[in-house]
């Protein structure tokens, strides 16, 4: 109190100038560009939530799609779920294999060769690509040949998927700390050694949240499939032969039908693809945050 | 593995005590562990080490001291064959390791690095248990069975003094350690294979007097049954320590503006701190010069 009483008053305060307002602007212009953001997100989730929510039941997931014209309360899409989940399975399986091999061959063996830099690229280029090229490229080697079958979808969703698992598995494998492998390298350890014992696990948790984002982009895509599995009505438990049918097709199909019915389908169908879009998503941060806790 | 009784060493060293005209390193028992002959190294056109020969003996500590950007840790890091993993990373001249020439064509890095083990400057433990963390050269080296890595695990921590430490939680994460307790760790895991030599690079950098202590009475306790070879920024240490010292310094060449790392003057520690031929390393060890 008394040493206090015996020095003056220091004003630590921010003075009035300049430099304050302009931090004062630029923190308004980043809340208006935040609002910005999350107003159209915000609005598509309201949509989608408001029109589909009263189509969906349990009978709506599981039952068939109506082939003739029938109101909103009739029928399903059971057939297009089943499809989704064959389909975008099938194309889990062919592309993330692939991709994480693809990555850990450019992080832990190809170095700055030329092969490795011409796959990263390749990669960056394939990300780029619009999702209905795809669909077309496979519709023109495989399709035009075999026929329209879940397989030709599986594929044209691989091919999206492919360099998404590639770059994301690449990035966390890129953050695995080269002290860990140079101690691993020290104790006599070879390469494969190495990226099966330390590096893997070091960035497994990234690698599924980046595999399963890689899933929840391709249960979306709609271009992809247009040309390859022929959307149908019922379900077709042969991926390997036959048309087949998907959700993003589906709503597709149903969206630009002329009828009441059809279209409220249409709804239903597309929350049920955010809802599994949002499962995937959690399930992505749930592993990343597991991984990264047991890392520590 | 060679069991030396400690007091040979003892006697070893008392019988070599230096006089000033003693400057050549004096052969000892047993054939060198290292002999470098000539030895420059190179990251792609930066010639890192220029025309280095020593020789590093068995059941010594060797220290390499010098300024920074002389090389130590890169000569340091030829010994096991680390560097092959730095892309344009390339060595001209000779080195021997008990005999065998380490560069040449048909001699297996990893078969090197199995035999000569290497400690880090920053403790880099696997996010993995310490169980894991110590188990984990003797499991790559093809020991399944848990008993016998039980005794390995336990052997190598007492022998890094973690043991009384860490013996009720083996199975907790190792990155829950302190740095001290993390290095000591790392000491471990390199001593869990039984190598030869242990090469260390700045072990003591990121730790505390208390756990430096704690790991150079570790290094004095094991070195009747290793070879070691320690990059130091550290002169005390390196007198505290080691039984040889090479002084490395950098070289300018203000014509072509190029530099490189030189081996000053190489013998027995006392020399170097007490005597040394050089007046750069006299320089160097008084603190006169950086």
């Amino acid at each position: 109190m008394t040493v206090a009483t015996e020095q003056p008053k220091l004003d630590l305060r921010e003075p009035p100038s300049w430099r304050r307002t302009k931090n004062r602007i630029a923190t308004a212009l980043m809340v208006l560009a935040m609002v910005l953001v999350v107003i159209p997100l915000g609005l598509v989730l309201y949509t989608v939530i408001a029109r589909g929510a009263s189509v969906i039941s349990w009978s709506f997931l599981t039952s068939s799609i109506p082939v003739q014209v029938a109101p909103a309360n009739v029928g399903g899409i059971g057939p297009a779920i089943v499809g989704t989940i064959e389909i975008v399975g099938l194309a889990t399986l062919l592309a993330v294999p692939l991709g994480v091999l693809g990555a850990i061959y450019l992080n832990e063996y190809g170095g700055k060769n030329a092969l490795a830099r011409v796959i990263g690229f390749m990669a960056d280029v394939m990300t780029g690509v619009p999702s209905i090229v795809m669909g077309l490229f496979i519709f023109s080697i495989w399709v035009l040949h075999f026929g329209f079958s879940g397989f030709a979808g599986a594929l044209a969703l691989g091919c999206l998927m492919l360099p998404i698992v590639i770059r994301s598995s690449d990035e966390m494998l890129k953050l695995v700390p080269d002290s860990l492998r140079e101690a691993s390298y020290a104790l006599g350890a070879t390469r494969a050694r190495v990226t099966l014992t330390v590096v893997l696990p070091a960035a497994v948790g990234g690698i599924v949240s980046g595999a399963l984002l890689a899933v929840a982009r391709a249960a979306g895509e709609t271009a992809p499939l247009l040309f390859t599995i022929l959307t149908v009505t019922t379900v077709n438990r042969n991926l390997f032969s036959g048309a087949n049918t998907a959700l993003p097709s589906q709503i597709f199909a149903n969206a630009t039908s002329p009828y009441v019915g059809a279209q409220a389908r249409a709804w239903g169908a597309a929350l049920t693809l955010v809802v599994i879009a949002f499962i995937l998503m959690l399930v992505a941060r749930f592993v990343t945050g597991r991984f990264t806790r047991q890392g520590r | 593995m060679d069991q030396q009784p400690e007091q040979h060493v003892v006697a070893h060293r008392r019988r070599t005590e230096p006089t000033a005209q003693q400057r050549e390193v004096q052969p000892t028992r047993g054939a060198p562990v290292f002999e470098a002959k000539n030895v420059s190294i190179w990251y792609s056109a930066f010639r890192a080490v220029t025309d280095v020969s020593l020789s590093v003996h068995e059941h010594e500590i060797t220290a390499f001291i010098g300024p920074s950007g002389c090389g130590k840790t890169t000569v340091l890091r030829t010994l096991n064959r680390m560097n092959d993993l730095v892309v344009g990373a390339r060595v001209d001249g000779v080195v021997h390791y008990r005999g065998a020439s380490l560069y040449s064509k048909d001699v297996s890095a990893t078969a090197v690095r199995r035999r000569i083990g290497m400690v880090f400057q920053k403790p880099n433990p696997f996010p993995k248990s310490i169980y894991d963390n110590v188990a984990y050269g003797p499991r790559i080296n093809g020991v399944r069975n848990r008993g016998k890595l039980d005794e390995i695990v336990e052997r190598s921590l007492r022998q890094s003094a973690l043991w009384d430490e860490v013996k009720d939680r083996l199975k907790a994460s190792a990155l829950g350690l302190s740095g001290g307790q993390a290095q000591r760790l790392c000491i471990a895991r390199t001593l869990a294979v039984e190598p030869d030599v242990v090469l260390m690079d700045e072990p003591c950098s990121a730790l505390d007097p208390i756990a430096t202590a704690a790991i150079e009475d570790l290094m004095r306790d094991i070195k009747s049954r290793y070879t070691i070879v320690i990059v130091t920024h550290n002169m005390q240490q390196a007198t505290r320590v080691s039984d040889r010292t090479a002084f490395f310094s950098v070289l300018r060449d203000d014509k072509s503006d190029t530099r490189t790392g030189v081996l000053v003057e190489y013998g027995r520690t006392e020399h170097i701190f007490q005597d040394p031929t050089d007046s750069r390393t006299k320089a160097y060890v008084t603190g006169r010069m950086g």
